[in-house]
């Protein structure tokens, strides 16, 4: 009987390699330098990595289980009808600076983050119903929020907050700005590297009572080049990648079999739309562009299914609404899944006077049916895609031409002229919560794809999905926010101003020198338990004899 | 031995011209036809070098692309040693400003990024243009922005010959200087030109393909030889099917051909 605990003693050992793999240097690449590393400004990716090594909320989304745990927070307490939360205080915890911790100090986050001569991202979540929250410190480790109204997503607001010392100021942002992080930020060379030591103060312990983290520091590499990227994975140079194209996780499948990690869906999907904005030219493309049959009738006659199987190499799965089937919590499950039905598409511009000469599709007005579609040059998997489309929507007697950009060009024309008729892209979504897609669903956002920055819905159907939006973030009802957002999946399938295409899979590459990796759907995927990251001794030693190619 | 080789060369060149022109009766598969159940499919007897990773006959599309890059490669060559003829013989003719103004931006042209300005021209260009159209209209950018080169040798050769005997004869004979120009200079400056054109050709060939390696090049589905060659990105792929490399063989020994036709002897003046 004695033996059995020890036995379970031995497992757990072996079973957990990190425990006895402290120090070491965790290594990877971000795709270009970060535009800041002030947290409260980030956003842009790499300022966002920045961010989660250097600073912390006060609370955080276990990306594994999706479930919220208490972080610089032990606990809260919602009151108020929902309007109030207050939140009890890690007792102990110091700043990188060695500064003590305190309710103070999240009384002057939420102070400065709002403050509109800084203009941060974050400040506009906060503001639920318009109103700033109304901060309240009960004593140095209890802090009472007030919202004007019960705020959707909360958990949201208060995962991405990084806490900064009361003392802090965005005049005095720089490499040596303290955090709560487990990294900090030691030096920074433009277009080369980041490096980040041990935060010497950081507040979690692992195995023994040591705090972690267990690496010793973090180098991250900025490398545009993402077959220098994986080059460098291959020699042992870096320790992940977090997201992996098609062909290259088929390379690495071949040479690293073990390293190549496939997680199923991701959130991110490929997608297609028209250009509604009006200014599209000839005039009677708008006509078609603005018909909901014209786009259900393109929908139905793309065969998504070889989409996924042929462009992606079976790494992707059919798109069937706005929300990935990876976002269980808010996918409508009664959405139909997507079909291709060549007839039916047929029948849909049938009714709208379309009809065929020949092989060649004409309007009511007898003008060819073709149009441009535009994408990004440099991606072999999306113009794969867009080769695929041309040949499904000339079944229908549409002739489309196909046009790769460079993604300037490409932003250029779908952000500030318009002077483009369908565009093929992907899209990130780093936020399972439909909050995340306000700056895509309402008619007002900039990032509307299909017709942005609208002063009033054109629309009754966008209209209806402005409401539908505005009003599931503003009810901390679950039930009611799954409710009105269901319904906007319901008029986005029906009306297809976005015609989605699949989901891909997310792929990664975890060297197997890196111990604890538990890959996630939800950014930033790898490394989100980066304090638990733990390297083996002697990785990396072959370091980079390819930094000139960096 | 070099005859040989030179008749070997020609010999290359013009099979390639005839297999380009007769693609279409060559093979029965349509070079856009996707056949989505035989993808990457290897060698076989309706598929003699494989298909691609839409289902589409390679050999179709060698042949469709050898056409257009054969076609088109030389249509650059002669708009840009057309504009270096015009520009470099006039400036060596007249010498002074126009000498040094026409080496100014003969300068400013070489030092440019050409590659940029091709792909700021191109994503200036209207969208609705058929693929013949758009490959067309790039040869063309490659055409006028390649003048540089050839004129500056235009240019030095014309100044040799102004001072040649016979202008100096024609000078004599009470001759205009535009007719001695174009009457006398030019002819003698054949041999220059036609150097600079087969020199350029496959200089042209090989923009094509690195623009279209990079996706800026031919527009889907009309292929290229550059087209054909970014197969070569996928990893395994070679190893696989061996007949991928065929595009690039064909290409690497038309350059060398092309090297080798050169009339080299008539080039000296």
């Amino acid at each position: 009987m004695l033996l059995r605990p020890a036995l379970l003693t031995l497992l757990v050992w072996f079973v957990s390699p990190a425990a006895a793999q402290w120090g070491g240097t965790i290594r990877f690449a971000v795709q270009g330098d970060p535009k800041v590393t002030h947290p409260w400004l980030a956003a842009d990716a790499p300022s966002h990595t920045v961010a989660y090594l250097t600073s912390a909320g006060l609370i955080r989304i276990h990306r594994v289980t999706q479930k919220v745990e208490p972080w610089l927070a032990t606990s809260w307490k919602w009151s108020d009808g929902g309007r109030t939360i207050t939140f009890e205080l890690r007792p102990g915890v110091r700043f990188s600076d060695g500064s003590p911790f305190s309710a103070e100090d999240v009384r002057s986050t939420l102070a400065g983050v709002l403050d509109p001569a800084l203009a941060s991202p974050h400040a506009a979540v906060l503001q639920v119903g318009g109103k700033p929250p109304e901060v309240t410190v009960v004593n140095p480790h209890k802090v009472a929020i007030r919202f004007a109204a019960p705020p959707a997503g909360w958990e949201r607001l208060f995962g991405d907050l990084a806490i900064l010392p009361a003392k802090s100021t965005v005049a005095g942002a720089s490499a040596a700005l303290a955090g709560l992080g487990p990294f900090v930020l030691t030096s920074r060379k433009a277009g080369a590297s980041l490096t980040f030591a041990r935060n010497p103060h950081y507040w979690r312990m692992g195995h023994g009572g040591r705090a972690l983290p267990y690496a010793d520091g973090v180098e991250i590499s900025i490398q545009t080049n993402r077959e220098i990227e994986l080059l460098r994975f291959e020699r042992g140079e870096l320790d992940f990648i977090n997201k992996l194209d098609p062909d290259s996780f088929r390379r690495l499948t071949a040479s690293h079999p073990a390293a190549a990690r496939n997680l199923g869906p991701s959130l991110d999907p490929e997608i297609m739309w028209f250009n509604q904005t009006g200014r599209v030219a000839p005039a009677y493309k708008d006509a078609w562009f603005r018909s909901r049959n014209f786009r259900q009738a393109i929908s139905l006659a793309i065969r998504r299914a070889d989409l996924a199987r042929i462009a992606w190499q079976s790494l992707a799965t059919v798109a069937d609404g706005v929300v990935s089937p990876a976002n269980k919590a808010w996918v409508n499950t009664s959405i139909a899944p997507a079909r291709f039905d060549l007839t039916a598409a047929h029948k849909l511009l049938e009714k709208d006077g379309f009809r065929l000469a020949g092989t060649r599709l004409l309007d009511r007005l007898g003008n060819p049916v073709e149009f441009s579609l535009i994408t990004n040059a440099g991606n072999a998997t999306r113009q794969r895609m867009a080769t695929l489309i041309q040949q499904d929507l000339k079944a229908l007697g549409i002739e489309v031409r196909l046009a790769a950009l460079d993604f300037p060009s490409l932003v250029e024309r779908i952000s500030r002229t318009f002077a483009y008729d369908a565009c093929l892209l992907g899209q990130n979504n780093v936020d399972p919560d439909p909050n995340g897609l306000m700056n895509i669903w309402l008619s007002s956002a900039p990032n509307n794809p299909w017709h942005p920055q609208q002063a009033a819905p054109a629309t009754e159907w966008e209209a209806s999905i402005d409401r539908l939006m505005h009003a599931q973030s503003s009810t901390a009802d679950a039930s009611a926010r799954r409710k009105y957002f269901a319904q906007v999946q319901e008029i986005a399938r029906t009306e297809q101003p976005v015609i989605y295409l699949i989901y891909k899979n997310l792929l990664a590459a975890v060297s197997d020198r890196l111990g604890n990796a538990q890959p996630s759907l939800l950014y930033p995927h790898v490394f989100w338990n980066i304090d638990e990251l733990a390297v083996s001794p002697g990785a990396g030693s072959a370091k980079t004899q390819l930094s000139s190619l960096r | 031995m070099s005859r040989i080789l030179k008749r070997m060369a020609t010999a290359y060149l013009v099979l390639l011209a005839v297999a380009a022109v007769a693609g279409p009766w060559l093979t029965p598969n349509g070079y856009a036809d996707q056949n989505r159940d035989a993808i990457s499919a290897p060698v076989s007897v309706p598929h003699p070098l494989g298909t691609d990773e839409l289902g589409r006959d390679r050999l179709a599309r060698l042949l469709e692309g050898m056409r257009v890059s054969l076609l088109l490669a030389p249509a650059a060559s002669l708009i840009a040693v057309s504009v270096a003829a015009l520009a470099g013989v006039w400036a060596g003719w007249c010498g002074g400003w126009w000498d040094r103004s026409l080496d100014g931006a003969s300068n400013l042209f070489l030092c440019l990024p050409g590659f940029f300005v091709l792909i700021t021209a191109r994503a200036a260009l209207p969208l609705d243009i058929s693929p013949w159209t758009s490959v067309t209209v790039t040869f063309g950018l490659l055409g006028l922005l390649g003048w540089a080169g050839p004129c500056r040798v235009i240019r030095s050769a014309t100044r040799s010959l102004s001072g040649s005997g016979f202008v100096t004869a024609a000078h004599a004979r009470g001759s205009k200087p535009h007719r001695i120009a174009f009457r006398q200079v030019m002819p003698n400056l054949a041999p220059v030109l036609a150097a600079q054109f087969w020199t350029s050709v496959p200089l042209f060939l090989l923009a094509e393909a690195n623009l279209s390696f990079l996706g800026l090049g031919v527009a889907e589905p009309l292929p290229s030889w550059g087209t054909m060659l970014k197969e070569l990105e996928r990893p395994g792929l070679v190893a696989a099917q061996p007949a991928v490399l065929v595009p690039v063989l064909l290409l690497a020994l038309c350059v060398a051909s092309l090297q080798v036709v050169i009339p080299v002897r008539q080039v000296s003046l």
